[in-house]
């Protein structure tokens, strides 16, 4: 069987025949990885420190606080701040294109007995996949840089934004929908109104793990060119750089952390009110 | 006309409900269908009448229909054949739109498990129906406040409702219902799920609601008791099948089946078999001045009795006379029965119960007098008896027949 044939020339075709499709995905996605990157290097480094830790001390406390000061201030001292901002903006942009296709999936997955059978299969093998395959079409399609980087992240880190939206709305309890459906409600009062809002909890439960899936795309993403710390990283192993490698390692790390606890703060908050 | 009207209305649960529907057309038991077709039957052939203004209570066990039949009169289930009539208009033909409409001003719903949102306020919960129609924020916080009033919630507006209790969470649900303003009221199994005191504030509560408001109530309940306290008709649900239909009482003295019975032989009946299906209508009586001490005499001794009633002649009701005092009366010359009649004695109306009129038995052991109470005329009277075996619990089922016959000589 040279199912690996066929799968080349559908590439191929794909990409010649989506040229423009695929230039004009490009253009936006990159537009948006580097606006973001611009606007996280437009202020002074300790003014944005400040302002994540601002961050972390309204959601968390000041346990988080701390460490988002000096983990921060460790990273500008190690001379990586540009490396990681370039990151940040990376992971962000690709988990808010991630969700912004993810959660309507999974509320299209919960509503529909068949897409949900349709889209299933297709998560797992978006999950299992190893993300090395992926990354040959994505440049096929969008050349080197960030946007391929960032085609490889959303794939990656989708699964779990549909996964847990489809979850989270079928955990609303059966009675409630029923009391709302007999006030009269239609199916889009009843989705945003009852279901969303009660399934937040879990919504945002996958906000963090994609946040989680991004970030460990990072290195990965770095081989065609994303650039920002998992270059750093792969510098390391390529040179056999020890110490460069870790220190990347310990910037992305120390990224991870704060991203996850400021995150998850977001779902804990709501889960106590309801 | 009826305010809705449920016609041979049938639901079955399963895959072929085409040859489950037959097969019941062709007298097929519920257990043959299953068996055949893998269907259940949940509604079999509903036909009954609600009025405007009525309060009507559905009864049955669990696994009876009587939930699936509530959610098809606002099609929260499709009803799989049949008609809901509303005000002359048959629910199951209408379309989505039409159908919201239907549920948003015509009938609200009221659920055992509550229903309410938790990640709103109480105020929020009872606003939510009028949020629905779209009506302007300001005017839907006035009205569900209003409501909130009324079922006794003051002070709680602004809580969670997961912070309430049970009966203070159903007060929710009732107001969310009340604050649409429906023609109907659906009330599944509403009290079930609260402890039996809050159980019986909330009838209570919900008694004198209704008498406000003169909504068209449809009530399920698992609970006889319930059903009795509230219902103005109570309709019987045995394994979908609505077997009888009554007022209470109706219930209480005839029952329709020995399933019925069965229920009715645990009910207290103290509280709501009332003077008018115990007493002997056109007892003999006394009539001053047409009959004289020789008449009342005769009668007495005919009778068996030595007391009687006594009414004038357009029967209103005087008191009642003895035999050693007529007796008496004769031996002093005395021809009419004037001075032997015990006036201002306590009497009992058709509505009576049987709880109101025992403390008659203990005052003087005669039997109950029972009046109109616009023209104090005599209906009847309760013999003693009766009250009694309706206090032990007897069925009048149980009853011997002969001894029903001497009722009434044996106590007057």
């Amino acid at each position: 069987m040279r199912i690996g044939y066929y799968i080349e020339k559908l590439i191929n075709w794909l990409s010649f025949q989506g040229e423009g499709f695929f230039d004009a995905v490009r253009v936006v996605v990159e537009a948006v990885v580097n606006s973001v990157e611009w606007l996280l290097l437009l202020p002074p480094f300790y003014v944005l420190i400040l302002l994540i830790a601002f961050l972390a001390w309204k959601r968390s406390g000041w346990g988080l606080t701390i460490l988002t000061l000096t983990g921060l201030s460790l990273i500008w001292g190690m001379g990586y701040w540009t490396q990681t901002m370039a990151t940040l903006a990376l992971i962000l942009s690709s988990a808010f294109i991630a969700l912004l296709i993810g959660i309507p999936l999974g509320i299209w997955a919960a509503k529909n007995a068949f897409a949900g059978k349709l889209i299933r299969p297709v998560l797992d093998l978006m999950q299992t996949l190893p993300a090395f395959v992926y990354l040959i079409p994505a440049v096929l399609f969008f050349g080197l840089g960030k946007v391929p980087g960032a085609f490889a992240t959303v794939i990656f880190s989708m699964p779990p934004a549909v996964r847990l939206t489809t979850l989270g709305l079928k955990q609303v309890p059966r009675d409630i929908v029923e009391a709302t459906r007999s006030f009269g409600a239609t199916s889009k009062q009843l989705l945003f109104k009852v279901e969303l809002p009660l399934a937040l909890p879990t919504i945002l439960a996958g906000v963090n793990q994609t946040m989680m899936m991004a970030l460990s795309m990072v290195v990965i993403s770095a081989m065609i060119a994303a650039g920002g710390l998992g270059e750093v990283v792969l510098k390391g192993i390529t040179q056999l750089k020890i110490g460069t490698g870790f220190e990347g390692g310990i910037a992305v790390v120390i990224l991870a952390v704060i991203l996850d606890r400021i995150t998850q703060s977001f779902g804990l908050k709501k889960e106590i009110k309801v | 006309m009826s305010k809705l009207k449920i016609e041979a209305l049938t639901l079955i649960f399963g895959k072929e409900k085409e040859e489950a529907l037959s097969l019941l057309k062709q007298g097929k038991s519920k257990a043959e269908i299953l068996k055949k077709t893998g269907c259940t039957v949940a509604v079999k052939n509903a036909n009954f009448e609600i009025e405007q203004g009525e309060f009507f209570v559905i009864m049955g066990l669990s696994g009876s229909g009587k939930s699936s039949l509530l959610r098809c009169l606002n099609r929260l289930i499709e009803p799989t054949s049949g008609k809901v009539i509303l005000n002359q208009v048959d629910i199951t033909s209408l379309q989505d739109q039409q159908l919201q409409q239907v549920r948003r001003k015509e009938m609200a719903m009221v659920f055992q498990k509550f229903g309410l949102l938790p990640h709103r306020s109480v105020l929020e919960n009872v606003a939510f129906g009028l949020e629905l129609q779209g009506v302007a924020e300001q005017e839907r916080l006035e009205k569900a406040q209003s409501v909130i009033n009324l079922v006794g919630l003051h002070g709680y507006e602004q809580q969670h409702t997961a912070s309430l209790s049970g009966g203070m969470q159903q007060r929710v649900g009732l107001a969310r219902a009340l604050a649409n303003d429906p023609e109907i009221l659906l009330m599944d199994e509403a009290f079930s799920a609260l402890d039996p005191l809050i159980r019986t504030q909330m009838q209570d509560e919900l008694i004198d609601l209704q008498q406000k408001m003169h909504k068209t109530i449809v009530f399920i309940t698992h609970d006889l008791d319930e059903a009795i306290r509230l219902g103005d008709r109570i309709a019987i649900m045995k394994d979908g099948e609505v077997i009888q239909i009554g007022t209470p009482e109706d219930i209480l003295t005839s029952p329709a089946t020995a399933y019925v019975s069965s229920f009715v032989e645990k009910v207290d009946r103290k509280s709501i078999v009332t003077a008018a299906s115990l007493m002997f209508e056109k007892p003999t009586v006394a009539i001053y001045k047409k009959d004289g001490v020789e008449g009342s005499l005769r009668k007495m001794r005919s009778s068996g009795l030595t007391s009687l009633p006594a009414v004038s002649a357009d029967k209103h009701f005087l008191g009642f006379v003895y035999l050693k005092d007529i007796l008496e009366l004769k031996a002093q010359g005395h021809k009419t029965i004037e001075k032997a009649i015990l006036r201002d004695l306590p009497v009992a109306y058709p509505e009576s119960t049987v709880e109101q009129m025992l403390p008659f038995i203990a005052e003087n052991g005669r039997a109950v007098p029972v009046v109109d109470k616009d023209s104090n005329k005599l209906l009847g009277i309760v013999a003693q008896t009766s009250l009694l075996i309706e206090t032990t619990g007897a069925c009048w089922q149980n009853v011997n027949g002969n001894m029903m016959d001497n009722l009434q000589k044996e106590i007057v």
